[in-house]
């Protein structure tokens, strides 16, 4: 697979000391159902830095995607953001009003859904889908708007983009649907981008050109890129931080390279594990730790893997099936949620 | 799309071929002999022979059926229906003037149906299980099971007996009012319940909520990016009521005394004037046919995603 420009260590190093473009803290987003509440993402903590490339691993069902939309505040019935702070360039989100979040979707955060194809919409032209944000948005003509998104269509690389734009989503390959809908999301410049998976269901070449896309976005225009995936081979090659998501928690995070050279959660550990040796990253899935995800909401109290857990002992087991274990600094960057790293009196 | 277009003519044409048997065959399943009919009370028994003769000869009614079938054809294919047996006027001259009277009603009342109908299943989906939702519920399931003439009826009481707005039987756009109403808040019914479950399918579809992301007002999500994929399947709908709407009328046109081909069809049925019944069934059903011809173009129109190669 082709490599993909990485910034130094070094140059990375700086962002500490930038602003956060987005700081959440404590946000805890919860399903009802007859069954009772399931609680999809729990005391979320996430810090991303202008022009950083976050990647948000963890295995299905562990809540990347109701994190996503939690973050867009788009999380629909039943589900339910129940607290917690999303503070966007220094707006908290959760405070704003309708229209004023609103306004801010699409031009100042804007997400690339897990579901190209089901993410557009199949009655309308892909060249309107992606002018009407310049048309309803910026009040421009619709000629005008037109241009821009041809133009936009170009830039992810859409051969023949003039005649492509009149064409409709069914007309589309599932990379054509995921690059028009990068178009859709960079069409009004964003400051944060929200990836879901868009990369999954496409082949390796595509894969890769998108993510260049992506990541090249990052580079010129300071924009921020949450990633969300399943794939350890795409965040080896893209990602400047890794957050490792556990059954609606984050369980660990660190610069990339920290990651894969000292993982400290066990289940982290069980996922690079899972990895074949060499440089295969991109074959690799998370499924394959022994055990079954728990089912959320089912035992708010304890660590959310001391089931599955290979690091459990005696003396620690019933700390970690009783009390939720804190997210504990380790090094400069790396955090991790886990008792064996929690000395009691530490921190 | 012309292509289309002409396909579907060309599918149309066995239809339009079978509804002319029928109403070829409606002669023959009338109960009173035919001749006779055309002759009740106007010749004595003894010109009665020779004259009978000379109808038969004039209508053709000598000849085996499939001849008559084909004069038939081309007599309608020429615009002529006969004439009445009642008034010997030209069954065109009468139904003419009718038809135009129920298109007009019928369309009225479409009009008035896929307003109020689309409207109310948009915004009971949008505010699902909210007060909105439970009235626009509660409204359509009365649309249906109320029968049109009782409901009818009930509006002749109140608007025309009571609060004295409109006369009984009123002339020219005042005749119209009432009965376009009537069939129309009918047809509105099942309409808004197929709206109401159609929006609720495609609201929950992952595009409605990428038009969100992209800073969509709701207003637009609704009625540009949800509207038009719901519409797909009132449009269906639509064409398959207009059966219902054409039936509708024809009581609606009796009770209101609007002068339509309803309350032709049911005089003529009275005076036992079988070309006229004849003519009223053929146009009823070709319009049926053209109504669904129509549709089936505008939801190749609407949805980008039928073939119109084929
Ligand atoms: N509409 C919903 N109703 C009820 N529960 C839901 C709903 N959506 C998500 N959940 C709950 O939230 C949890 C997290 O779902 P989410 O879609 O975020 O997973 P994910 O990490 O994105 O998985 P994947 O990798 O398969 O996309 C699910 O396990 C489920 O229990
Ligand atoms: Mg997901």
């Amino acid at each position: 697979m082709t490599a993909l420009n990485r910034i130094p260590i070094a140059e990375r190093d700086v962002q500490e000391e930038k602003l956060p473009l987005l700081q959440v803290r404590g946000l805890r987003t919860c399903f009802e159902s007859h069954y009772g509440s399931v609680t999809a993402v729990n005391e979320l903590d996430l810090t991303v830095y202008p022009g950083e490339v976050l990647a948000l691993v963890g295995e299905s069902g562990c809540g990347k995607s109701v994190t996503a939309m939690s973050l867009m505040r788009l999380v629909e019935a039943p589900g339910r953001i129940e607290s917690g702070q999303i503070s966007f360039d220094g707006r908290d989100l959760l405070t704003l009003s309708t229209q004023e979040m609103t306004e801010l979707r699409g031009a100042e955060i804007a997400m690339i859904f897990q579901q190209p194809k089901g993410s557009l919409n199949p009655v309308k032209r892909i060249g309107s889908q992606i002018a009407e944000q310049f048309e309803r948005r910026r009040g421009m003509p619709h000629a005008k708007a037109w241009k821009l998104a041809v133009g936009l269509l170009e830039r992810v690389g859409i051969p023949g983009a003039a005649e492509k734009a009149k064409a409709y989503p069914h007309q589309l390959s599932g990379g054509q649907a995921q690059r028009v809908m990068t178009a859709i999301a960079l069409a009004l410049e964003p400051r944060l981008l929200i990836a879901d998976e868009p990369t999954t269901a496409l082949d390796v070449t595509v894969q890769a050109q998108i993510l260049r896309l992506l990541t090249e976005r990052c580079r010129s225009h300071q924009t921020a890129l949450i990633l969300v995936t399943h794939d350890l081979g795409v965040v080896a090659q893209v990602a400047d931080r890794v957050a490792v998501m556990y059954a609606g928690r984050i369980v660990e995070e660190a610069p990339v390279e920290t990651l894969f050279a000292n993982p400290s959660h066990p289940y982290t550990r069980g996922l690079l594990n899972a990895i074949p040796r060499g440089n295969h990253y991109s074959e690799s899935r998370l499924e394959e730790i022994p055990g079954t995800v728990p089912v959320l909401g089912r035992n708010p109290e304890g660590c959310g893997f001391a089931d599955r857990c290979q690091a459990s002992y005696a003396g620690r087991l019933n700390q970690c099936s009783t009390q939720t274990p804190p997210t504990t600094r380790i090094a400069q960057g790396h955090t991790t949620r886990c008792w064996i790293y929690h000395s009691g009196d530490a921190q | 799309m012309v292509y289309y277009i002409i396909h579907r003519i060309l599918i149309a044409i066995p239809v339009i071929l079978g509804i002319l048997l029928l109403t070829f065959f409606i002669k023959a399943a009338i109960p009173t002999d035919a001749v006779t009919a055309l002759y009740e009370g106007q010749v004595t028994e003894g010109e009665a022979a020779e004259a009978i003769a000379n109808i038969r000869a004039k209508y053709h009614l000598d000849k085996p059926w499939y001849q008559q079938f084909v004069i038939y054809v081309s007599d309608v294919a020429r615009g002529d229906l006969g004439e009445s047996i009642r008034t010997r006027q030209p069954v065109m001259d009468e139904i003419g003037y009718r038809y135009v009277n129920t298109l007009l009603l019928t369309f009225s009342a479409l009009a008035i149906g896929v307003s109020v109908g689309v409207l109310s299943g948009v915004l009971a989906a949008y505010y699902k299980d909210t007060w909105i939702d439970v009235t626009a519920t509660t409204f359509s399931l009365f649309g249906i099971s109320i029968p049109a003439f009782f409901f009818g009826l009930v509006l002749i009481l109140v608007f025309s007996v009571w609060l004295r707005w409109i006369p009984v039987i009123g002339s020219g756009w005042q005749g119209l009012i009432l009965p376009a109403f009537c069939l129309g808040l009918i047809e509105a019914a099942p309409l808004s319940r197929i709206a109401r479950s159609a929006m609720l399918d495609v609201l929950g579809r992952d595009y409605i909520r990428a038009a969100r992301a992209k800073g969509m007002r709701e207003s637009t999500v609704l009625f540009r990016h949800a509207l038009p994929n719901a519409l797909l399947a009132v449009v269906t709908i639509i064409g398959l009521q207009v059966g219902n709407l054409l039936g509708g009328a024809f009581i609606i046109e009796v009770i209101f005394g609007w002068h339509g081909i309803g309350e032709l069809a049911v005089q003529a049925i009275q005076w036992r004037d079988f070309t006229i019944t004849q003519a009223v069934i053929l146009v009823g059903a070709g319009t049926y046919v053209l109504v669904n011809l129509i549709v089936d173009i505008l939801y190749a129109w609407i949805d980008p995603r039928i073939n119109l190669g084929t």
